[in-house]
């Protein structure tokens, strides 16, 4: 069994790395999502918001096989490293979008208000006043969702990427002890999310004090 | 672009088959999921610790697990226990956990979210615990939970595209099929994949009416 371990172990950081390339990337990404999702636009409205729905209705392994098998198999070459990150991330941008929009909701819009009514650029308004308080609003929902990524990505098992899932599968067909494996697997993925779970919630209690309602 | 719908009208009687599949095992792990979650949200909030500490265990392993680790779990790992099954048999015993799991704890909320003011009443007025629950509380906290329910059958329809990895022959391994067959991934998947919005989407939009009217 101690073999087994270790042998699964070596997934971790393959599993570490995607799941946090792809949250930056969703981080990053969702954004400019959300502001295009929440402009005055009607045009960038009706596509930003489409991008959103296409994204998320679609099951994350089929964007997966597409950008590795359907985009990859083409003319150009994707890793199955490179092609998890970039659907995931895909998948992540469009949920942290909608993340990012129901945090912009609870902030009072007195708050915008008052830094124009002081003379602040729109762009300092943003940067200064509503991104701060956003992402302290925002903070359990991203939690949530960066636990519910980290177990998305055993899905990168399946394009071949070297992971905690994909070395357990390794591990059953090579021992035939698949209960003790997976069971194995399964417990290092929630021991893995537990102190995200209490960070997030401790980050929460603190930021929450700062934040205007 | 003609080539793609000639082909297209050549797999999708395929596709259509494992769609009626992914579905199948939708309604079928919704059908058992659901009230085991309700029973597991009952445990959870029981005074029994014996019986919370392990409706709180099922919750947290259904929650804590990669459904696709439950699902190799249940078709690789249990043959072990002596206990063999059919890739349609796992995937129903995989993602009625994950079901029970997730939907507890959204009846749990439903549930609680019914003011202390009715149970107290009902116990005034003489109703036993039993009745006080199936007559006050359950009525007004599952209504509560519906919207949060229904976005989580849609998220269990997308979670059977993980059977792929236990070989249950639903949407995306049949995409994934003719793709290796004819070596034209890019078009079957697509095809999948607007197989998928077409539940999904007009699903989304239910949802959405729905919660809009219980918010009301």
């Amino acid at each position: 069994m101690g073999e087994i371990a270790t042998q699964v172990l070596l997934g971790l950081p393959w599993t570490l790395a995607v799941t946090a390339l792809a949250l930056l990337i969703g981080v990053a990404l969702g954004m400019p999502l959300m502001l295009a999702r929440s402009s005055r636009w009607l045009w960038l409205k009706l596509l930003s918001g489409s991008i959103i729905t296409l994204v998320r209705s679609i099951p994350p392994i089929v964007w997966l096989f597409v950008i590795f098998f359907g985009i990859g198999s083409g003319y150009f070459r994707i890793s199955p490293f490179t092609a998890a990150v970039i659907g995931l991330g895909l998948i992540s941008s469009a949920y942290m979008a909608e993340i990012y929009r129901g945090a912009l909701l609870s902030i009072h819009s007195g708050q915008a208000e008052g830094a124009a009514a002081l003379g602040l650029h729109p762009v300092r308004v943003w940067i200064d006043v509503i991104m701060p308080q956003l992402f302290r609003v925002a903070l359990p929902a991203m939690a949530t969702f960066a636990i519910g990524l980290l177990k998305d990505s055993a899905i990168a098992s399946t394009i071949g990427v070297p992971e905690l899932t994909f070395q357990a599968n390794a591990q059953s067909m090579a021992t035939y002890r698949g209960m003790e494996v997976f069971s194995f697997v399964a417990a290092v993925y929630i021991v893995i999310s537990l102190p995200v779970a209490w960070l997030s919630r401790d980050l929460d209690s603190r930021m929450r004090a700062k934040v205007s309602r | 672009m003609s080539v793609f719908f000639e082909q297209a009208g050549t797999w999708l009687p395929q596709l259509w088959g494992g769609l009626m599949l992914s579905l199948g095992v939708t309604a079928a792990s919704l059908l058992i999921g659901l009230p085991l979650g309700f029973f597991l949200s009952l445990g959870v909030m029981a005074r029994e610790r014996v019986l919370r500490y392990a409706a709180l265990a099922v919750v947290e392993i259904g929650r804590g697990a990669p459904s696709l680790v439950l699902l190799q779990f249940a078709y690789f790992g249990l043959p072990s226990t002596g206990l063999v099954l059919s890739s349609f048999g796992a995937s129903i015993v995989a993602l009625s956990l994950s079901t029970a799991a997730y939907t507890s704890e959204i009846i749990r909320a439903g549930l609680q979210s019914v003011p202390a003011g009715q149970r107290e009443a009902a116990l005034a007025t003489g109703m036993t615990r039993l009745d006080t629950m199936r007559f006050v509380i359950m009525p007004q906290g599952l209504r509560i939970a519906i919207p949060a329910l229904l976005g989580f059958a849609i998220l269990i329809f997308q979670t059977t595209s993980l059977c792929f990895a236990i070989a249950l022959p639903e949407l995306t391994s049949r995409a994934y099929e003719i793709g290796t067959n004819t070596f034209r991934y890019l078009p079957a998947l697509t095809l999948a994949g607007l197989l998928y919005l077409m539940v999904c989407i007009p699903a989304t939009m239910l949802v959405s009416w729905v919660e809009a009217r219980a918010t009301h």
